[in-house]
């Protein structure tokens, strides 16, 4: 029972610890730079998501052919995929923000530890 | 007429693309640029809106021709018609006004501002418009990168506010992204029309309530509902007055807008109250927001920190309106989201014009400041008055409204909860009216320096005395934005909200 639990769903619990992974680093971790590893571990977690649920086996990639004719199962759904890169552009905007705000913060506090920025920004003020 | 969907966010983010572009040559075409877009979209927007409230009818447009549910579609109804116009006339007021704040707070940073303003207002009415729900992510993002990049160019602290902002909305975005998914792979579509009419078939179905409740908890991250609120008041704090008075009043907004939409046209009626508890959640968590905003406000040294936590306060009660779940306390949460639009807004505004003629920004250095600049002052009173809930203010009747739905709906301790918030915003607010109004005793350049730091921000570019009229006319059409839409907001719930919340059977 415990086994075949698991050798059915063994992706999505793979995408599960991804993404409790990714939430623990963008959450715990002081370091800025981690904070930014865990985000995007969490991102790609989500986009696993996606190609997992869409996953087919024994279907092609979704342009037509003579042979198998409009037969659904024989395609791959294209639909999760446009999203999947969708969301990639998405996210590679936003590690790109967030590298040049590590940067300037970086610049002004010369450190990358959320916690001595903290006190710097205290001393500082 | 049918391509008014498509055209409002088009229109912004043209303006976005060639405000940048000239930007690079002259500030001043820039700026021309994206508020000659930022105007042309909302006389598009409120065309639009006269339009869906004589034919009673939605403006449907299919991007690129596809036809909807296989096609993105841009639905222009009421709820969307009532929202656009609302984001489109903040940015074009916030257009107007920033300028001079803009070189005054950060000095060679306004050739990006504008772009930014569009683009933010672009990300911001796309996502009130679309008709899918895959699509309202993207705008999401889009709305949510815009906003990291003018907060960011705020004061010392604003890249690293900034930082832990995006941390948030990146969680809050694939939360919801994550949904998103369970949605699509249960019901087989993103659009929310066919949506609508696939869910109720699949009440019960595990998936489709896991998906309503990463969907929820997304979108709660963004809208800062209460315990999730904690990035705001440090965002707002180093913010430059201009990202934040165009920010602070739409932006969470738009993601409790998006909430409403899911539990009114996309789950089936019930799911958010029977089914998954969710409304009452938001009310609780709202409930719990609206009183610890308001009693952290009170303690704050710092104008806009205190405004900021005044915000966790207040978009809570657009949360109440929804934990309500009956159509006069929905109502209420909706006529609260332009009301506290129009008076965050305007308190944000006069904050940025205080700081130009003055440098100040804490509240114990503005004694005097109803002397110096008496009009502005005035318009910061009506505000107050209105954060407070006085008659004939726009505050009051959202307050009121509320009220009455808590009474509908038995909830007596929210209903306690929002008399109570009333008295602590009349604490707050009062406070610092009565130091502006008070005598100046003291000059606030002295007190300034007794208190130390942040000087070279605080040079005052002018001695006191009122903003000049880019700054002071936004000022004007917002203070008297607070007394008309209190005035004749009746003609608002009969023309757009009744219809809005006719799902709920009222």
């Amino acid at each position: 029972m415990t086994i075949e639990f698991f050798a059915g769903r063994y992706p999505y619990i793979l995408i599960a610890v991804l993404l409790g992974i990714g939430l623990y680093g963008m959450t715990m971790k002081r370091n800025l730079l981690k904070k930014i590893i865990g985000m995007t571990i969490f991102q790609t977690a989500i986009y696993l998501f996606f190609i997992q649920g869409a996953n087919k086996s024994g279907a092609t990639i979704p342009v037509f052919t003579e042979e198998l004719g409009t037969e659904p199962t024989a395609y791959m759904n294209p639909l999760p995929q446009v999203i999947v890169l969708t969301a990639i552009v998405v996210g590679v905007a936003i590690t790109g923000v967030a590298l040049s705000l590590l940067l300037l913060t970086y610049k002004r506090y010369g450190s990358l530890d959320e916690e001595v920025i903290l006190q710097r920004m205290r001393e500082s003020a | 007429m049918s391509q008014i969907p498509a055209l409002i966010p088009t229109l912004l983010l043209l303006a976005a693309l060639l405000s940048l572009l000239a930007g690079l040559r002259s500030q001043r075409a820039g700026h021309i640029i994206a508020l000659a877009g930022g105007v042309a979209s909302f006389v598009v927007a409120v065309l639009g809106m006269l339009e869906v409230v004589s034919s009673g009818q939605a403006i449907r447009y299919a991007m690129g021709g596809w036809i909807p549910p296989i096609g993105i579609e841009f639905v222009l109804d009421h709820l969307a018609a009532y929202m656009t116009t609302l984001i489109t006339f903040i940015g074009v007021v916030v257009l107007v006004y920033a300028p001079r704040s803009i070189r005054f707070e950060s000095p060679g940073k306004a050739t990006f501002t504008y772009p930014s303003i569009a683009l933010l207002l672009a990300g911001l009415s796309g996502m009130t418009l679309t008709g899918d729900v895959f699509n309202l992510y993207v705008f999401l993002e889009i709305a949510a990168l815009a906003a990291y990049a003018l907060l960011a160019i705020g004061d010392k602290g604003g890249p690293f506010a900034t930082f832990r902002y995006l941390i948030i909305g990146a969680a809050g975005g694939g939360f919801y992204l994550l949904g998103v998914g369970f949605l699509y792979f249960s019901a087989g579509t993103l659009n929310m029309a066919d949506l609508s009419a696939i869910l109720p078939e699949l009440m019960e179905n595990r998936a489709v309530m896991t998906a309503a409740a990463l969907m929820v908890i997304g979108l709660g991250l963004k809208m800062a509902l209460f315990p999730m609120h904690f990035w705001m008041p440090d965002v707002y704090t180093n913010a430059p007055s201009v990202a934040a008075s165009v920010i602070a009043p739409i932006m969470t907004k738009v993601s409790a807008y998006a909430i409403i939409r899911l539990f009114l046209d996309v789950f089936p009626q019930g799911f958010f109250t029977e089914t998954l508890p969710i409304t009452a959640t938001i009310g609780w968590l709202s409930a719990g927001g609206i009183l610890y905003g308001s009693i952290l406000a009170i303690g704050q040294q710092d104008f806009r920190r205190m405004l900021a936590y005044s915000s966790v306060g207040q978009i809570a009660y657009v949360g109440l309106g929804i934990g309500l779940a009956n159509p006069i306390g929905l109502i209420g949460g909706l006529l609260h989201i332009v009301n506290h639009a129009l008076m965050k807004g305007l308190l944000f505004l006069i904050s940025g014009a205080v700081r130009l003629q003055t440098g100040v920004t804490r509240i114990p250095e503005m004694k005097g400041l109803g002397k110096s600049m008496p009009w502005t002052m005035y318009a910061f009173a009506i505000a107050a008055l209105a954060m407070v809930g006085i008659p004939p203010t726009a505050g009051f009747f959202s307050k009121l409204y509320l009220l009455i739905g808590a009474v509908e709906a038995g909830a007596w301790i929210w209903f306690a909860v929002i008399i109570a918030s009333s008295l602590l915003s009349a604490v707050y607010f009062f406070r610092v009216t009565e130091m502006i109004f008070r005598d100046p005793g003291s000059d606030p350049a002295e007190t300034a320096k007794e208190e130390g730091g942040e000087k070279e921000h605080t040079t005052p570019e002018h001695p006191a005395g009122e903003p000049p009229a880019s700054m002071f006319i936004p000022i004007a059409i917002m203070a008297a934005g607070v007394i008309l839409v209190g005035v004749f907001n009746f003609v608002i719930i009969s023309a757009l909200l009744e219809r809005v919340v006719a799902p709920l059977g009222g």
